[in-house]
């Protein structure tokens, strides 16, 4: 769905040049995306997501001697192995599972954390961190605000991965950033690959202020990369250009990056060239970013898995409408999930799947994505 | 005693035991099963001269203990945490309900040999056809469970009341056979000023809350003695979580009535800066967390620090381990956060006293619409916890409870739960004129005879520690302390329009620097609405 919507999107916004000039840019504009860009002379091993989220709590765990990470099964390496390894090497008094209790995990991490220590938390799935949501929105989100900076608990991390996986319906798919986006004091933070994980994630527990990091787990095995070995950050609240482009901006942030880069892909061989922007850090965002490129673009198009209404695609919308108004040449589009429940027998409709299946008119994807989006100025 | 088959069994079962004694007798606690040593019991038993020490729960525990410690770790260990954490071999406390349960009393026997040995080497000790007397479940954490043949669902009504422990008569006589705490004279008439100024603040707050002064007040009257006769059993490096009905715990650690009052106005000395309603007291200097509206939030967060402060204290010395305090009501402990926090601590083995305040009523909500169990202290069981039902109107076994509750908490690394017995004897809050759900005959019943200033007065006097004079110019001086609080806080500026935006984050983030910038835009272009 969201390929071929994509394309009818940018097709629509984008300015559509002859068939001799496509051709000649397509090549140029197929910018190989890069992900996280080491120093010069830093060694780099190949990870996936899994194996570089595992070196990153590593990592913290050596250089904080207060950091303890608890949860659901992350005694034996979690369920999706981001801890293995990390009690044997750091001792069950400080790589411990908890009952399971995501209200509980949650509390538990803020009082931990309100000692000025750092917690760093699993929650199994996204799908299940809404009993914590009360201790993170009432309680983490506030700390320090109540009590006049008396206290604060910005030790803590939250970790959940999300995002749709293939197979995992409603309740093992959902991408529920844009209810903490909406939470003052908090940060949410979403990596798009291994090496931006690494170095998110380790900015992430070091933050002076809780930070919800979601996990796109479609990446977790998928996603191999060659990231930077030893200790290494990457700022939050900094948005990072993939591509430049002259034509259209595109923002996403997480396992979707990798669908925009493909739509990115598709479009440069139409002659349109994106610049794609990896938000990165959802709250607070870099809409100074944003706001430069579409001055330079004139178009944008905001993409991501979770559902379209309330998501936070618009707030993007609604400050770049806002902030550049007079310099956009078309409606701001948003290529979002459906407001449905994940469904699992239709969830190659929603995804780069169906449009890989289908790319000449997406048998499967044609009919759920072909809604005429593109209404823009041709 | 026994009978013949019965016998036979236990003969049995000794041969096996001793048949591996040989094997096993170096390993200590097995993971699966809590520890239970003789030595422990007697322990057990010195720590907790207050609980019931019936014979057949000793017996059966013992029995247990000692088939225990001659087998060895159970094979089926997978990932059980018990065995790692430092505090691995400490003691159950049996609570009354187990020992009065008619499936326990039936089989007195100790459990048969474990795991150590393959099932087969089990099965040949005993003869094949005789009943199982004993089954390894590894979804116990005894492992180990009694069979019984006898079909008997469990009313609740079999389990036995909690005692409620008391020193003191409501007329402040020492009860036979209760042990006054070792507190000199200067000490019982601090406790006893704290608590007289709470009750003079309290009276005087709630009416400059009627006169329109502060927005909002919550009284604790008739909970003095669960403020002052538990903060008196802490040490002042104690982290406190508490809810909001504890006001004696922070004077007690010696916030003034200036910062009361500064923090009720919400004046730029409150050290919460504005932020929060009346009474959401925090302050870092005397280790209290700031209070927050949401009930029982804090219960699981004082878990947390429990953990850390363990952690933290691991290599001191028993004076100088700290444990944590969060208190809360009996309301809020039908929170699903109540027992989330007492599953983590008792699990995870955290030193914190769980103090609940049960006093009879949540807004208007009476217990019979909160709970249909023994109060709060009966779930403590359930938990695997350490417990103590209190009289929360004597202030000295409220101070002895949390003395002997410290106790297991800085020595065990263990949880405990305290429940106080008390009344709210004013109202919710401002918001709320109680009188619509309860009667004043049951109001005054409580204020005058069983009130805590009242029963330790007496008790003071009988000591010759207090007189009628001592009584009339204290109350004059808190009094006036407190007027003249209210007078100084009330005259005092607001906090700066700075501090809306400040303290979201640690650093001000840029659309919180753009946000202050346009209010700050606003405000001046109407100076005339928003004055200077």
């Amino acid at each position: 769905m969201q390929g071929i919507a994509f394309l009818s999107t940018v097709a629509g916004t984008a300015r559509a040049p002859g068939r001799l000039r496509r051709r000649l840019l397509s090549s140029s504009l197929r910018t190989t995306t890069r992900s996280y860009t080491p120093a010069a002379g830093v060694m780099t091993k190949r990870m996936n997501l899994f194996t570089a989220i595992n070196d990153a709590l590593r990592t913290a765990m050596d250089t904080d001697q207060s950091a303890i990470i608890f949860g659901e099964d992350v005694a034996f390496g979690g369920v999706f192995r981001c801890t293995v390894g990390l009690r044997e090497d750091f001792g069950d008094g400080r790589v411990f599972n908890t009952p399971l209790c995501e209200q509980g995990i949650a509390g538990f991490g803020i009082g931990y954390a309100s000692l000025g220590k750092t917690a760093i938390a699993e929650i199994q799935f996204a799908d299940y961190i809404f009993p914590a949501f009360d201790q993170l929105v009432n309680e983490a989100a506030k700390f320090r605000y109540r009590s006049g900076n008396q206290f604060n608990c910005g030790g803590l991390t939250v970790r959940a991965p999300c995002g749709a996986v293939g197979h995992g319906g409603h309740y093992h798919s959902q991408s529920p950033e844009a209810y903490f986006t909406h939470t003052p004091g908090l940060k949410v933070v979403m990596p798009r690959s291994p090496a931006e994980a690494k170095g998110l994630l380790l900015s992430s527990i070091r933050a002076p202020d809780p930070v919800i990091f979601l996990e796109p787990k479609a990446l977790y095995r998928a996603a191999v990369e060659e990231v930077p070995e030893g200790d290494y950050t990457i700022p939050l609240g900094r948005a990072d250009v993939l591509r430049e482009g002259r034509d259209v901006t595109v923002v996403g942030w997480g396992g979707q990056l990798r669908v925009l880069e493909k739509a990115c892909d598709l479009a440069a061989d139409e002659g349109i060239a994106c610049e794609l922007i990896d938000l990165r850090t959802l709250l607070p965002w870099d809409a100074d970013t944003v706001m430069a490129s579409v001055h330079k673009t004139g178009r944008l198009v905001v993409s991501h898995e979770a559902p379209k209404t309330g998501g936070f695609a618009a707030e993007v919308v609604a400050e770049m409408q806002e902030r550049c108004f007079l310099f956009l040449e078309a409606p701001v589009q948003r290529v979002c999930g459906y407001d449905t429940p994940f469904p699992l027998v239709f969830e190659k409709v929603g995804r780069e799947g169906g449009w890989e299946g289908g790319r000449e008119g997406g048998r499967e994807g044609g009919g759920g994505g072909g809604e005429g989006r593109g209404g823009g100025v041709g | 005693m026994y009978s013949r088959p019965l016998r036979q069994l236990v003969l049995a079962q000794r041969a096996c035991i001793a048949s591996i004694t040989l094997r096993s007798t170096m390993e200590t606690t097995a993971p699966g099963a809590q520890g239970l040593s003789p030595s422990s019991m007697m322990q057990h038993r010195l720590i907790h001269p207050l609980l019931p020490s019936s014979a057949p729960a000793a017996s059966n525990v013992d029995a247990a203990a000692a088939a225990t410690d001659a087998t060895s770790v159970s094979i089926l260990d997978h990932d059980n945490d018990n065995a790692a954490h430092p505090h691995g071999g400490s003691v159950v406390t049996s609570p009354p309900s187990i020992e009065s349960h008619p499936a326990a009393s039936s089989s007195p026997l100790p459990p048969p040999a474990p795991s150590s040995l393959p099932p087969s080497t089990t099965t040949t000790a005993i003869a094949t056809n005789q009943d199982q007397s004993h089954g390894m479940y590894p979804g116990s954490s005894n492992n180990v469970l009694p069979f019984t043949s006898l079909l008997e669902v469990v009313t609740p009504e079999q389990h036995p009341t909690w005692p409620v422990y008391r020193v003191l008569e409501p007329d402040g006589r020492v009860r036979a056979g209760a042990l006054e705490p070792q507190l000199g004279e200067a000490t019982v008439k601090k406790m006893y000023t704290i608590m007289v100024r709470l009750q003079a603040m309290d009276t005087i707050f709630y009416n400059a809350q009627r006169q329109g002064r502060i927005s909002f007040y919550m009284t604790s009257t008739g909970e003095e003695a669960t403020h002052v006769g538990s903060a008196a059993a802490l040490i002042p490096t104690d982290p406190v979580f508490a809810q909001y009905r504890e006001g004696g715990v922070l004077m007690w650690r010696g916030f003034t009535l200036d910062q009361f009052a500064d923090q009720c106005f919400s004046n730029c000395d409150d050290l919460g800066k504005g932020r929060q309603m009346p009474i959401h007291y925090g302050t870092a200097a005397l280790h209290f967390q700031t209070i927050s509206s949401p009930l029982a939030t804090q219960i699981p967060q004082a878990v947390g620090a429990a953990y850390g402060v363990k952690l933290e204290d691991a290599l001191q010395p028993i004076q100088q381990k700290r444990c944590v305090i969060c208190y809360f009501g009996e309301g809020a402990a039908s929170e699903g956060d109540f027992h989330a926090a007492l599953n983590f601590a008792a699990t995870l083995q955290a030193p914190v006293i769980f103090f609940c305040r049960n006093n009879g009523y949540a807004i208007s909500t009476p217990v019979k619409d909160q709970f249909r169990g023994d109060g709060i202290v009966s779930r403590a069981s359930g938990y695997g916890m350490h417990a103590i039902r209190v009289d929360g109107n004597d202030l000295l076994a409220v101070f002895n409870a949390c003395q002997a509750a410290r106790e297991v908490c800085v020595r065990e690394g263990r949880p405990v739960l305290v429940e106080a017995m008390t009344y709210r004897v004013g109202h919710h809050s401002t918001s709320d004129d109680s009188t619509r759900y309860r009667s004043l005959v049951e109001i005054r019943k409580w204020h005058e005879h069983d009130c805590p200033l009242k029963r330790l007065r007496r008790w003071m006097e009988g000591k010759g520690w207090w007189s009628q004079e001592e009584e009339q110019q204290l109350r004059d001086e808190e009094r006036v302390a407190v007027l003249q609080a209210l007078e100084r806080a009330e005259v005092k500026k607001k906090p700066g329009r700075k501090e809306l935006f400040a303290d979201v984050y640690k650093e001000k983030p840029r659309h919180l620097v753009e946000q202050e910038e346009e209010l700050e835009a606003h405000v001046k272009k109407y100076p005339e609405v928003y004055g200077d």
